[in-house]
């Protein structure tokens, strides 16, 4: 759901947070409208806002495991997790965790990925969100829900900034409540 | 006169199964007493045998992330270091600089950049190339991101032969910006990494021999 229809309507620091973010037309291929968000982070204000609504929404649901999708996931989970205090659990491409892990596979449109975790970062029973910076299909999002659950944690919410219109509508991801800040931004290129 | 734990040197020991840090949070080679918040943070980071190839001791820091207050506390003391340095932007390399850059940057008001692999940046950008072991690899970073007379924070999880780091170091130069110190939460003092640093200050919490 997107938090402008879940108590957030008219709040400016949302405008403010999808003014910031910057469309790269044809990226990484022909006809895909790209999300960027690294102008995000170099609007210290806008960024800001954007992990405080999350703070503000997880902080009295004693949420223990805030989870990040690498490598976007990576530049808002640990600062939401730190204000919450719960622990970061950072979600990797095959190969990169050097511990012991488990891995799920998830479709690309070409092809499949895999999403790895350590074994020893989340436990059973306990309250996980997973942030990424955007959700499309939602296929990436649903192989980390596979992954917490088959440790036995709850996801209790998964997180993004943005929402693409395929998930517009859907409260629900893998039956796990979904909360998106903003829509995708219009034809506007940031110079 | 200085109090006794400014002359206290923590030894090491070697054991079969575990490594004890020697740490200090340093400036250029000049030593402070240790915070104890220190102790904390090197407890938890977990070496791993031979990763990603045999005879390499893996500095893995995911477990220092798991505990909040050890996590906490590494961004605390960097940026209690920074925030009244005037640093308007930290570069984080990907990708475990990117979960310890963005707290920083929040914290003491800069704005936050990823220095990424090729490819992965969508817009347009620049690269420096820097060497591995075997062959070269490229960092990238958007055009427009860094502007000349912004002084930059480099931030990575570790540093080794300061390979990656010089190379971000060349990126902000070349963009106009002044680079005030690189910050890593680990360093591997025995591959001369702070040399290759271009005369830039080291600030590193644990150091792994």
């Amino acid at each position: 759901m997107f938090a402008a229809e879940n108590g957030l309507k008219g709040d400016p620091r949302l405008e403010a947070i999808s003014a910031a973010i910057r469309v790269v037309p044809n990226f990484p291929k022909k006809g895909i409208m790209f999300q960027d968000i690294t102008t995000l982070l170099l609007d210290h204000k806008a960024f800001k806002h954007t992990i405080d609504i999350f703070v503000d929404r997880y902080k009295d649901m004693q949420i223990s495991v805030v989870a990040g999708v690498e490598a976007r996931g990576f530049m808002f989970g640990p600062s939401i997790a730190l204000a919450i205090g719960a622990k970061f659990v950072p979600l990797r491409k095959p190969g990169k965790l050097p511990g012991k892990v488990i891995s799920e596979s998830y479709e690309l449109e070409y092809g499949h990925d895999r999403l790895e975790m350590h074994v020893d970062a989340v436990k059973p029973l306990e309250r996980v969100i997973i942030i990424d910076d955007l959700v499309a299909t939602g296929g990436t999002l649903s192989a980390a829900i596979s992954l917490m659950e088959s440790q036995g944690a709850e996801v209790v919410e998964c997180a993004c900034v943005i929402g693409l219109p395929e998930v517009k509508g859907q409260h629900k991801l893998k039956g796990k409540p979904l909360y998106v800040l903003v829509e995708p931004s219009g034809l506007d290129e940031f110079c | 006169s200085l109090p006794k734990s400014l002359n206290k040197r923590e030894s090491e020991r070697k054991t079969a199964d575990f490594f004890i840090f020697r740490s200090s949070l340093t400036m250029s080679g000049n030593k402070q007493e240790e915070d104890p918040r220190i102790n904390g943070i090197k407890t938890k980071i977990r070496v791993v045998p031979d990763f990603p190839k045999k005879g390499i001791m893996f500095q893995d820091i995911t477990t220092v992330l798991l505990d909040p207050k050890a996590f906490k506390d590494t961004i605390d003391l960097f940026v209690e270091r920074y925030r009244d340095k005037n640093i308007s932007v930290v570069a984080g390399i990907e990708a475990r600089g990117f979960l310890f850059g963005p707290p920083i940057a929040l914290a003491i008001g800069a704005k936050f950049v990823p220095l990424r692999k090729p490819k992965k940046l969508p817009g347009e950008t620049i690269f420096e190339e820097y060497e591995l072991e075997y062959g070269n690899d490229r960092l990238e970073m958007h055009v427009g991101a860094v502007e000349a007379g912004d002084r930059a924070l480099v931030v990575d999880d570790l540093i080794a032969t300061g390979g990656t780091l010089c190379a971000a170091i060349n990126l902000l130069e070349r963009v106009g910006a002044e680079v005030v110190e690189c910050a890593c939460v680990i360093e591997l003092p025995e591959l001369k990494g702070r040399q290759r640093l271009k005369g830039k200050p080291l600030c590193m919490l644990v150091e792994y021999r």
